[in-house]
C-alpha cells in the first residue's frame, strides 16, 4: 500500500509513542533486578524488561527503515522534549504494588494494541505486532495471576493494591492520550485509534477487576496523565534519560 | 556454483549459544536460503524473541561459517516477515532439547493457555506430578517448574 507523506508522518508518530513507552517502561522494570520481593518476581520483571527493550528495538528498527536514525541514536540521542512516552511509564518503580499494578494496566493495553496492529495495513508493523503477541501472553498471564491473588488476599494486600490502583488508573488513561495523527491512522487502516483501544482496554480491565474486591477510582480530567505524547513530561523522565544515556553521551560510538 | 542444500548443511554447524546442542536450523529460525547467479548467499533469519541477545552472535557465526564456502559473499537478513513460534522447532531439535534436559514446549494451535504450563513432564524422571514455579526463567524462552516426584527444579522451553 502507498501512503501519503502526511500518513507516513502519522505512522512514525504512532511508532515513536509505542517504542518510547517500551523503552522507558523496560528500563523501569529492569530496576527490579536484584530487588524483587521474591526471586521469581525478580526474574519475571527482569525478563519482561528484556522483552520490552526488544520490542523498543524492533519498533525503532521500523523507524530506521522509514528513514529515521539508527535504533541506538533514536533510543539514546533524543532530548526529553522529543520523547513521546506517556507519564505513566516515567514514574519511579515505587512500591512493588505500584509496579505490579502498572505492569497489569500497561501490559493489558499493550497486548490489545498489538492484537489490533496485527491487522494493520502497514505490513512492517503488522508482522512485528504479530511477533510480539506470543511474548505478551506471558506478561498478561503473570499480571492477572498476581492481581487476583493479592487483591483477594488479606486486608493488607487488598489495601495496598487498591492504593496502587488509585494512583495508577488516572495515569494509565494517559496511555490513550488523543493524538492529531489518530484520524489519519484510522482512515489509512494502520491503527483503529487510541479511543477504540481505550474502550477495549476498559472492558478487559473491568472484567478482570470484577473478580476482585478492587474498585476503579473516579477520574476527573485534571488527574489524567496527558502530555507525554506532545513532549511534555513529568519531572521523573529527565533524570532517567540522564542515567540511561550517560555512556552514550560520553562516547556515542563506544563498543561494549 | 554452491547449492542451497550445502548452505543448509553448513548452517547445521551454527548452534544456539545458549543451548549448544541445537542448531539454528533445528531451532526453526532460518526462514530462507537463496543463492544468486553470481554465488551470493542471502539467508533469512527470524528471532525467537524480539529481545533475544543471541541474535547478533548467531548472525556473525553464520557469516563466518558460510564465508568459508566457495561463495562470493553472504548476508543475513533478520526480519519478522515470518514470525517464529515453538512449533517451528524440528523433531531433531526437540530431541536435542530433551537431551539438554529441557521439558519440551507443547505443540499448539497459536493459543497459549496457562493450563498448558501445568503438569509438564519432568525431563529427569518423567513424572507429571510437577508444578509451574514461574513462567519466566533465566532466559526469555524458559519457564521454571518443580518436580514433586524427584524433588528437582527444571526448565521448560516454553511454548510461544
Amino acid at each position: 500500500m502507498n501512503y501519503s507523506d502526511a500518513q507516513i508522518s502519522a505512522i512514525k508518530d504512532l511508532i515513536f509513542r509505542m517504542a518510547d513507552d517500551q523503552l522507558i517502561l523496560g528500563h523501569r522494570n529492569s530496576e527490579w533486578t536484584g530487588l524483587g520481593p521474591i526471586l521469581e518476581e525478580d526474574i519475571a520483571f527482569s525478563s519482561m524488561a528484556q522483552d520490552k527493550l526488544g520490542h523498543a528495538q524492533a519498533l525503532y528498527q521500523i523507524l530506521h527503515r522509514m528513514g529515521e536514525a539508527d535504533p541506538d541514536s533514536l533510543a539514546f540521542g533524543r532530548k526529553e522534549d522529543k520523547m513521546r512516552c506517556c507519564h505513566f511509564v516515567e514514574y519511579p518503580i515505587g512500591e512493588y504494588s505500584f509496579s505490579l499494578m502498572r505492569h497489569f494496566l500497561f501490559d493489558e493495553s499493550e497486548s490489545l494494541r498489538f492484537d489490533m496492529l496485527g491487522n494493520s495495513s502497514f505490513e512492517d508493523l503488522s508482522n512485528t505486532a504479530r511477533k510480539f503477541r506470543g511474548e505478551l501472553k506471558y506478561h498478561t498471564m503473570h499480571a492477572e495471576t498476581w492481581i487476583k491473588q493479592l487483591s483477594n488476599g488479606n486486608d493488607e494486600s487488598r489495601i495496598r493494591m487498591q492504593n496502587a490502583l488509585n494512583i495508577c488508573y488516572p495515569l494509565a488513561l494517559g496511555l490513550f492520550e488523543p493524538c492529531e495523527s489518530d484520524e489519519m491512522l484510522i482512515e489509512s487502516g494502520v491503527f483503529p485509534g487510541e479511543k477504540a483501544l481505550q474502550e477495549k482496554w476498559s472492558g478487559k480491565i473491568n472484567m478482570i477487576l470484577s473478580k476482585t474486591d478492587l474498585k476503579i477510582p473516579d477520574v476527573n480530567d485534571i488527574k489524567i496523565g496527558y502530555g507525554g505524547r506532545k513532549g511534555i513530561h513529568t519531572e521523573y523522565l529527565k533524570p532517567l534519560l540522564d542515567e540511561m544515556t550517560e555512556v552514550y553521551n560520553i562516547d556515542p560510538h563506544a563498543e561494549w | 556454483m554452491i547449492s542451497e542444500s550445502e548452505i543448509w548443511e553448513t548452517l547445521q554447524n551454527v548452534k544456539d549459544p545458549e543451548i549448544p546442542l541445537i542448531s539454528v536450523v533445528d531451532m526453526g529460525i532460518i526462514t530462507g536460503v537463496n543463492v544468486s547467479e553470481d554465488n551470493f548467499v542471502n539467508i533469512k533469519m527470524t528471532p525467537t524473541f524480539a529481545g533475544c541477545p543471541a541474535v547478533n552472535y548467531m548472525k556473525e557465526d553464520i557469516i563466518d561459517k558460510v564465508s568459508l564456502l566457495p561463495v562470493s559473499g553472504v548476508e543475513v537478513e533478520v526480519s519478522y516477515d515470518v514470525q517464529w513460534n515453538t512449533n517451528m522447532i524440528t523433531d531433531k531439535g526437540r530431541e536435542m532439547l530433551k537431551e539438554s534436559k529441557f521439558a519440551l514446549p507443547q505443540k499448539h494451535n497459536g493459543l497459549i493457555q496457562i493450563e498448558m504450563l501445568e503438569n509438564v513432564e519432568c525431563p529427569f524422571c518423567r513424572s507429571k506430578d510437577t508444578a509451574l514455579k514461574s513462567s519466566f526463567g533465566p532466559t526469555q524462552c524458559r519457564a521454571i517448574h518443580y518436580c514433586n516426584n524427584c524433588l528437582q527444579s527444571f526448565e521448560q522451553f516454553k511454548p510461544v
